[in-house]
């Protein structure tokens, strides 16, 4: 062993040494660097994404919301049901996807094999209904209405059974008390779809994976009060799943109850007389088309006048909104949806727009009195307007001779109308009008009615019906013109003529289209709803009123209750002088005018009604009819596609909802113990201390009692006796119906 | 030179050194290097807390005793403690005669390896499956003889006196010595020895004063090697993957990158000051694989935080400081290069190991020395201190 101690420590060894020592340390420099930088400097964000990471959500569905009356009668509710559901991931992970299980499974529940499979598989654009269209990591519901017997066979022979489950549930019930329906009102409910959960991913209400969302009606509307909050308990796991402790949960918030202002028993009622009048209708001839009246859809709405809350909404045909529940069958969707279907789901009473007829003279006689018509002038009602070589007939022929506004509405003259309305169209310059502003009293009365736009009423997807004013006339020209001129012939067949005289000035304001147009006719579109809000505004002395379901919102504990006030939209563009004249002249129309074939022996001095008559042309259909009403403190509109006139089709359905509010008998006596609503409801239904709403019961059906009511005294008044479904015309003196139209009247030729 | 002689001549000096002396004025146990046997006593003591956090509940491997990891750990730095007192015992210099010895066993060992004796783990052939839960990675011991094995060749003549610096034909020789494990190795593959293992003879090349052009040769053969492994395919794909994932996850979102990523995660949700012993999620919910071995230092940077990965760190740098300075401080070219290369292989498998748990570095399955579980990792860098402690001890004797 040599024992030289220069070595080692030669300057060339040295001098590396001290390169190796310098390079060892910037390497853990380095390390310490990056250490700092990941835990200081970005620790926040990786603590976020770590507690991402380990954190499994369990939610519990929060129990959506009662929708109840306005006494508190559940029209929407919950009820627990044997819920057996398929997990698609745990079915994708068998062999044959699932199919065995599945197929043992419709043997136990009673089912197709194929039914099951259809309704597990995922929706997208080209699957047809039956399919699952929620995330498709949640339990998809096979049925909901399993017994107990076969839940039970399910949980016991689970090995047997993967990813199958049988649970209680709470499910949506829509119980129609008194057999009140309610369907479009209430609307329904489905599952959230993924493209929904992202939108509202960061909104103030972002859905939960197994929420359910309503569609439509009051559900789509106050969804968002109905739902709650699902209670969501956050657990911490490890990689492979299995929980390692609890890190945060949030108990469900069960949604709030809304409290509507839907009475089930005069709901009840309107459906019933609704349907009770579509089928006499049907008994009908009708003289133009040579068949029975067809009375294939139609609407009511009864409405507080005085605060613009509906009491009552039908459209007819209608379905039963249960079939929603569980997931819809394929065969229930075609009928609901489908090309064959009469479209149930469409709400008529907001979302059915049809030309008014002569309940627009409401509108016409406004705009004449604002265009400087004095109310109480003398108008000629002669029997027929010649414009050039168009004659526009009276109905009928009838000439009154010369008479003031308030009886051109009584008797629904049409040429006092005709006349006015020429003359304002002469007036702002005829086909061509004078350079600046046309005055159009007459349609811009109509905006000012709240015509040709939503009403605002608290249900979705609400129409707006349409205003043919002058901006209307050119954008609809310009939109068809081309197919106009393509196919229009000046010696065509009536259609052709038609489109010859658009395609060449249709984009203009000509007299006829005025003429027409004031008396409700032509292209002028308006929804019961928008009718509701007028005749509504007539009866309170000029207010319109937003319509509004929605009453006030309870919360599941009951501890806060938020009204839901009536909101005002605007005034009538008319004088209180005028209102009075007008109230006047829609009185008469009970009393001696063209609906008083049909209110005979009603107590009118105790309980005065108003109405108006309406009967609208529709090209290629029958006729469409109107009925618009109002007492001191509510209106009732009704109006039934191809079925007539309005008092013909509708006066007796309209009378007995009249009837059943103020409990008149059969003898035109008052029974205020079967008055279901003499007086708006003002007060909410009580809620009890543990947040349940207190909710009297409906024994039996509501319409049934006041028909039977109604017959019970038939000896008095032959309008009882003389229904719709007898022959057209038994036209006494003033019996003033308006069966049909000529279709020439809308020719220019 | 045989190894039974050298076993009787252990120690050094004109008297045997006897435990009775240990603490004796100039004793062996004054003389030891403590900050080293400290942090390295410091760095396994941690490093079984670590391990008992990462395995206490993962019971698929623990068969079922939470202490399973911990006992074994400690018995590791246990047996380690012991195989570097007997290092310390016998000496380098004792040791240097056992070289042909020490060399020949772990080249046969590595070469067992390959034979049906080796047992595959996480993708790479280079283990021994002892039974009883033990088994043995002969790459690890390696690393020690191919250190000592040209620290001998090297320094041979100069620490005779004869040259300055090792000549051209001696380090040919050397790394002809070192050449033939690492392409044992390479065949296995374990390429993390490998870069060790050439990491080692640079640092050794280094400190033995060979001239600039072995240097810089070595290093430029290394990456031209790199490139050719790179272009020829001559890696797996996975090992592609592990390497291109550490700094694009994407790349192997379910392999490699999940690893980084969910590495990451754990110590960048550490913070400052951790989530505390055995609170740390990502470490109880495993979702870091490999925790208690190559991943250690996640579940020091999640439960430990900031604070106690930087100890960790600063440890292994008192470590290596110290042991910079005795190979500056060794008498002879034999000990600077045995120090030397201890140096490059525990600074290169630190930064490579704690670096790609930072993302920093590619992952490959080192582990963490000290620190990680792994008996023969535990015993080999134990026999290092050793080496460095013998050293030290013996350097102003031979003055």
């Amino acid at each position: 062993m040599t024992n030289i101690p220069e070595t080692g420590r030669t300057p060339r060894v040295q001098i590396r040494l001290v390169v190796i020592q310098i390079l060892v340390l910037s390497l853990l420099g380095t390390l310490g660097g990056r250490l700092w930088y990941l835990q200081i400097r970005e620790g926040a964000a990786y603590q976020k994404e770590a507690s991402g990471n380990h954190v499994q959500q369990v939610v519990q569905p929060a129990v959506r919301g009662d929708i109840l009356d306005a006494r508190g009668v559940p029209l929407a509710d919950n009820e627990t049901r044997l819920v057996v559901s398929a997990s698609r991931t745990e079915l994708l992970k068998q062999k044959d996807d699932g199919k065995a299980v599945l197929t043992k499974l419709a043997g136990v529940l009673g089912m197709k094999p194929a039914d099951v499979m259809l309704k597990v598989r995922l929706c997208d654009a080209k699957t047809p209904q039956p399919c699952w269209n929620g995330s498709p990591y949640q339990p998809i519901p096979v049925t909901d209405k399993a017994t107990p017997r076969q839940a039970l066979q399910i949980r016991e022979r689970s090995e047997d059974f993967p990813g199958i489950s049988a649970e209680p549930e709470a499910v949506r019930r829509y119980p129609a008390p008194g057999k009140a329906n309610t369907a479009q009102v209430l609307g329904y409910l489905s599952p959230v779809t993924d493209a929904e959960i992202q939108k509202a991913k960061d909104t103030d209400s972002p859905y939960l994976r197994s929420d359910m969302v309503g569609r439509s009606g009051i559900e789509r509307t106050y969804d968002k009060v109905l739902r709650g909050k699902a209670g969501v308990t956050r657990y911490e796991v490890d990689n492979l799943g299995r929980v390692i402790g609890k890190a945060k949960s949030d108990a469900a918030e069960s949604g709030s109850n809304l409290v509507t202002s839907i009475d089930s028993r005069v709901q009840r009622v309107a459906e019933y007389e609704l349907d009770k009048a579509m089928k006499a209708a049907r008994q009908q001839y009708d003289k133009i088309t040579g068949e029975n009246y067809k009375a294939d859809s139609g609407a009511v709405v009864v409405m507080e006048a005085k605060t613009g809350r509906i009491v009552a909404m039908a459209s007819a045909p209608t379905y039963d909104p249960n079939v929603w529940v569980g997931g819809i069958s394929g065969k229930d969707y075609k009928a609901l949806t489908g090309k064959n279907s009469d479209y149930p789901l469409l709400n008529r009473a907001i979302q059915g727009q049809a030309a008014p007829g002569s309940t627009f003279k409401v509108v016409s006689t406004a705009a004449a009195v604002n265009a400087g018509y004095p109310f109480d002038g003398r108008y000629p009602c002669t029997s027929s307007y010649s414009v050039g070589s168009q004659v526009f007939k009276n109905f009928e022929g009838e000439n009154f001779g010369p008479i003031s506004l308030g009886r051109a509405l009584e008797v629904s003259c049409d040429t006092v109308f005709y006349g006015l309305a020429d003359r304002e169209w002469k007036r702002d310059g005829g086909i061509n009008p004078k350079k600046g502003q046309p005055k159009d009293y007459f349609y811009k009365t109509a905006h000012q009615f709240g015509l040709g736009r939503e009403t605002g009423v608290d249900l979705p997807n609400e129409v707006t019906g349409r205003v043919p004013d002058r901006q209307w006339k050119l954008d609809y020209w310009k939109a068809n013109k081309d197919a106009w001129c393509k196919s229009g012939k000046k010696d065509g067949t009536y259609v052709e003529k038609i489109a010859y005289e658009n395609c060449l000035e249709g984009n203009k304001m000509r007299e006829g289209d005025s003429i027409n147009y004031s008396i409700g006719q032509g292209d002028t579109l308006v929804t019961p709803i928008q009718e509701a809000v007028i005749y509504g505004a007539v009866a309170n002395g000029g207010t319109m009123y937003q319509p509004t379901i929605g009453k006030a919102v309870i919360s599941a504990d009951g501890k806060t209750v938020t009204e839901i006030k009536p909101k005002k939209r605007g005034r009538l563009p008319v004088t209180q002088a005028t209102l009075k004249g007008m109230d006047d002249a829609f009185a008469g129309v009970v009393t001696r005018g063209t609906a008083a074939w049909k209110f005979g022996g009603w107590p009118q001095n105790k309980i005065p009604l108003h109405a108006k008559t309406g009967t609208a042309e529709v090209y290629g259909k029958q006729t469409t009819s109107w009925l618009a009403t109002y007492s001191k403190d509510y209106t009732v509109i009704m109006t039934i596609a191809q079925a007539g006139t309005g008092s013909g089709a509708s006066g007796e359905a309209v009378r007995n909802i009249y009837s059943a509010l103020y409990g008149v008998q059969g003898d035109g006596s008052i029974d205020n113990k079967k008055a279901l609503l003499p007086e708006p409801q003002k007060s909410l239904p009580k809620v009890r201390t543990d947040g349940t709403v207190v909710d009297p019961k409906v024994p039996g059906d509501p319409a049934k009692e006041v028909e039977a009511a109604q017959k019970n005294n038939t000896s008095n008044g032959d309008t009882q006796q003389s229904p719709a479904t007898s022959p057209s015309p038994t036209s006494t003196s003033n019996t003033r119906r308006r069966p049909r139209r000529r279709g020439g009247r809308r020719m220019l030729t | 030179m045989t190894g039974a002689n050298s076993f009787s001549v252990s120690g050094y000096g004109p008297e045997r050194a006897g435990w009775t002396r240990v603490f004796a004025r100039d004793s062996v146990a004054r003389r030891l290097d403590w900050p080293i046997l400290l942090s390295a006593l410091a760095l396994s003591g941690i490093g079984s807390l670590l391990v008992f956090s990462a395995t206490r509940n993962r019971t698929e491997i623990n068969q079922g005793d939470p202490y399973y990891f911990l006992l074994r750990h400690l018995m590791n730095t246990g047996i380690g403690l012991a195989l570097m007192i007997g290092t310390l015992w016998l000496g380098h210099r004792a040791l240097r005669n056992a070289v042909p010895i020490l060399y020949g066993l772990s080249v046969f060992g590595i070469l067992a390896v390959l034979t049906p004796l080796g047992s595959t783990v996480n993708g790479a052939h280079s283990w021994i499956v002892l039974g009883g839960g033990f088994s043995l990675q002969p790459s690890e011991f390696v690393k020690i003889t191919i250190i000592l094995g040209m620290a001998m060749l090297l320094a041979a003549r100069v620490d005779a006196g004869d040259k300055k610096y090792p000549d051209h034909r001696t380090v040919l020789q050397s790394l002809g010595l070192a050449a033939v494990p690492i392409l044992i190795v390479l065949l296995m593959p374990d390429l993390g020895s490998v870069m060790v293992m050439v990491i080692i003879i640079l640092g050794v090349l280094l400190a033995s004063g060979a001239s600039n052009r072995w240097v810089f040769g070595l290093i430029a053969a290394g990456a031209i090697g790199a490139i050719a492994v790179w272009q020829l395919h001559i890696l797996d794909a996975y090992q592609i993957n592990r390497f291109a994932a550490f700094a694009n996850p994407d790349l192997d979102p379910a392999g490699v990158g999940y690893n980084t990523n969910q590495a990451r995660i754990a110590i960048g949700s550490g913070g400052l000051t951790g989530a505390g012993l055995f609170h740390g999620s990502q470490t109880t919910g495993q979702f870091v694989p490999e925790q208690q071995t190559d991943f250690v230092f996640t579940v020091a940077g999640e439960e430990l935080g900031f604070l106690g990965a930087g100890l960790i760190i600063l440890l292994l740098g008192v470590i290596l400081w110290r042991a910079c300075r005795i190979a500056r401080d060794s008498t002879e070219l034999y000990g600077t290069i045995v120090a030397a290369g201890i140096v490059a292989w525990f600074a290169f498998q630190a930064f490579e190991n704690v670096g790609m748990t930072l993302g920093i570095m590619p992952v490959t399955g080192l582990p963490l020395p000290f620190v990680s579980y792994g008996g023969s990792s535990m015993f080999a860098v134990w026999v290092a201190v050793g080496l460095l402690q013998s050293i030290k001890v013996q350097r102003p004797m031979s003055a």
